[in-house]
C-alpha cells in the first residue's frame, strides 16, 4: 500500500534520513522504533509532505506521491497524527473534527462526527469546549479522531503515547488494537518499543537515520542485540 | 452632552471604515504573516474606476458594486502576481514586496492616467443630516455604521459557521497542520485575499464617496489607518482589528474636538503620541495574540 524507497532527507548538511526504505501493506499495523534522533519523526514528516526530501521515491496505492503537497497526500488517503498532537487550541472539539473532515462531503462528515463521538466518549463530553482546555490524553484522542475524519486508507501516528500517564498509554495501545480490528492500516512511531512490538504485525528499527533491522514484532523482540538501540544506546 | 454624543457618532462612523480596513489587513496577516502595505491600492484602483465610471454616465447605484467587485479582483490579482511568489519567505521580504506593489500601482496611475486630482460627484444625500432633538446626525455616518454592523455580522458567520471560515482559522493558527488535514493552501490564501478585498471594497465605497476625488497616492491614508488600527488592536487578532479601528476613529474625532482651536491641525500628531504610549504599556496591542512559531 505504502512504499518508501531510498528516502534521504537533509537538514542543512546533516542527513536526518539516509536511504530509508519501508513498506506497509493493507490492513497491517507497522511500528517504527528507535532512539531519540533516529529520524522517526523526519520519516513520517517526509511521507506526509511536510519536509522536502532530497532523494528517494514515495508511492501510495500505486500512485507516486513523491514531493507532493501535504494536502494532496492527505487526499490520496494518507493521514498523519503529528508529533505533539498539534490540535487547534482556540477551536472547539467539534471544529477540530470538522477541519479533519474538510475533504469529505457534508453528509459523510456528519456521519463521521457521530462515529467519532461514539468511538471517543471523552470528546462527546467536551464537544463545544475549546480544545486547548483538554488534558493530554483527551487531546491525543482528539488528534487521532481528527485524523480519522478524513477516512484515511492509512493513518500514521507520531509518538501517540508521548507524555501520557501509564493508564492513558494503555488506552492508546487499546485504541490501536480497535482501529486494527476495524481493518485500518496503521504506521506508528513509538519510543515505547516493547509495547509497540507487542501490538505491531511488523516493525522497522531506525538508528541514525537508517533502517537497521526489520521483522515481525515477535522476531524483533527476540533480537537481544538490538536492545541497546531500543533503549537509546 | 450633545457635542459628545455627536462626536461619538461621528467617531464611530469614521472608526467603522477603519475597522473594515483593519480587519482586511488582519485576515491576511493572520494567514501568511504579511503586513500588507499595498492594502490601500484596494481603494486607489476602485477610486480610478469610479472616476472612469462617472465619466461614462454611471450612477452610484452601479458604481457601488463596481467598487466592491474591483477591490476583490485587485486583491486576488495582487496576491497572484506578487505575494504568491514570496509565500513562506521572511516577514520582512513580504513587507518589502507589499511596499513594491504600492509604489508600482501608484507609479502606474501617475504615468498612464495623470498626476492631477481626478474628481467625481458625491452622492446626493452625502451632506444630509437627520435631526434628533438637538442632535444633528449625518446620514453618511448612519449608513457607514449600519453597513459595517451587517458586514461584521456576515464575516463572523463566515468565520464561525462555514467550512471556509474553519479552514481560514485553522490555517491562521497552524498552517502546516491545517494542510495535513487537507486544507488547500492556495484556496485558503486566495480566500483570505478575497475576503480582505471585499472588506476593503465596502470600506472603499464610503472612503471614495467621502473623498470625492482620486489621486495616484489616494491609497496611502486608508492603508495607514487600516494598518495602524490592526496594530492598535493587536496584529493577528480579528476582534482586535475591529476594536482598533473604532478606537482610532473615536480618538481622532474626540481629540479634534477637545484640542484648542489653534492646534487642531496637530490631531494626527496627538493620535500618534497616544499610539506610542499604548505600545509602551501594551506592546502587543489591545488584544494581543500569542505569536505561534511557524515552521
Amino acid at each position: 500500500m505504502l512504499e518508501v524507497s531510498g528516502l534521504t532527507t537533509k537538514y542543512g548538511a546533516i542527513s536526518a534520513l539516509r536511504d530509508a526504505s519501508l513498506t506497509v501493506g493493507a490492513g497491517e499495523v507497522v511500528g517504527l522504533i528507535g532512539p531519540n534522533g533516529a529520524g522517526k519523526t523526519t520519516l513520517l514528516g517526509s511521507i506526509a509532505g511536510l519536509l522536502p526530501i532530497d532523494s528517494g521515491t514515495l508511492s501510495f496505492d500505486g500512485v507516486d506521491i513523491t514531493s507532493k503537497a501535504p494536502e494532496k497526500i492527505l487526499r490520496a488517503g494518507l493521514a498523519l497524527v503529528p508529533e505533539h498532537r498539534r490540535i487547534f487550541a482556540d477551536m472547539t472539539v467539534e471544529e477540530n473534527l470538522k477541519i479533519g473532515g474538510i475533504t469529505t462531503k457534508a453528509n459523510k462528515r456528519a456521519e463521521l462526527l457521530e462515529e467519532m463521538s461514539e468511538l471517543f466518549p471523552v470528546l462527546r463530553d467536551k464537544w463545544d469546549t475549546p480544545a486547548g482546555y483538554m488534558s493530554g490524553g483527551e487531546a491525543q484522542q482528539l488528534a487521532i479522531a481528527r485524523a480519522l475524519m478524513s477516512s484515511p486508507k492509512l493513518i500514521m501516528m507520531d509518538e501517540p503515547s508521548l507524555g501520557l500517564a501509564p493508564i492513558l498509554v494503555d488506552l492508546v495501545f487499546e485504541l490501536i488494537d480497535t482501529l486494527r480490528s476495524q481493518g485500518r492500516t496503521i504506521l506508528v512511531v513509538e519510543q515505547n518499543a516493547t509495547r509497540m512490538l507487542n501490538v505491531a504485525d511488523r516493525a522497522y528499527v531506525l538508528r541514525s537515520g537508517a533502517v537497521v533491522a526489520t521483522g515481525t514484532g515477535a522476531e524483533l523482540l527476540e533480537r537481544s542485540d538490538l536492545f541497546d538501540t531500543f533503549v537509546g544506546g | 452632552m450633545t457635542t459628545l454624543l455627536q462626536n461619538l457618532i461621528d467617531g464611530l462612523g469614521r472608526g467603522s471604515i477603519y475597522a473594515l480596513l483593519a480587519l482586511g489587513v488582519a485576515v491576511v496577516f493572520g494567514i501568511m504573516h504579511l503586513l500588507n502595505f499595498a492594502h490601500g491600492e484596494l481603494i486607489t484602483i476602485p477610486g480610478y474606476l469610479t472616476y472612469w465610471a462617472f465619466n461614462n454616465g454611471w450612477t452610484w447605484w452601479t458604481v457601488v458594486p463596481l467598487i466592491i467587485v474591483s477591490a476583490v479582483i485587485s486583491s486576488l490579482l495582487i496576491e497572484r502576481i506578487a505575494f504568491s511568489r514570496v509565500r513562506g519567505a521572511k516577514d520582512f521580504t513580504m513587507l518589502l514586496t507589499s511596499f513594491g506593489v504600492h509604489f508600482i500601482v501608484a507609479a502606474g496611475f501617475l504615468l498612464y492616467v495623470s498626476a492631477s486630482v481626478k474628481p467625481y460627484p458625491r452622492p446626493g444625500w452625502f451632506a444630509d443630516t437627520i435631526s434628533l432633538g438637538s442632535l444633528n446626525i449625518e446620514v453618511f455616518d448612519l449608513a457607514v455604521i449600519a453597513v459595517t454592523i451587517v458586514v461584521l455580522a456576515g464575516t463572523t458567520w463566515l468565520l464561525q459557521r462555514t467550512m471556509f471560515g474553519l479552514a481560514l482559522r485553522a490555517a491562521a493558527a497552524d498552517f502546516d497542520t491545517a494542510r495535513l488535514m487537507g486544507v488547500n493552501s492556495d484556496s485558503v490564501i486566495r480566500g483570505a485575499f478575497a475576503l480582505s478585498g471585499f472588506l476593503a471594497g465596502v470600506a472603499g465605497v464610503f472612503w471614495i464617496m467621502r473623498e470625492g476625488q482620486v489621486t495616484p497616492t489616494a491609497g496611502i491614508n486608508p492603508m495607514l489607518q487600516g494598518v495602524l488600527a490592526a496594530l492598535i488592536g493587536g496584529l493577528g487578532s480579528l476582534r482586535g482589528a475591529v476594536l482598533g479601528g473604532l478606537v482610532l476613529g473615536l480618538a481622532e474625532v474626540l481629540l479634534r474636538s477637545w484640542l484648542p482651536v489653534g492646534i487642531q491641525n496637530l490631531t494626527t500628531g496627538f493620535v500618534f503620541v497616544g499610539i506610542a504610549l499604548l505600545f509602551i504599556f501594551r506592546p502587543g496591542g489591545l488584544l494581543s495574540v500569542p505569536q505561534v512559531e511557524r515552521v
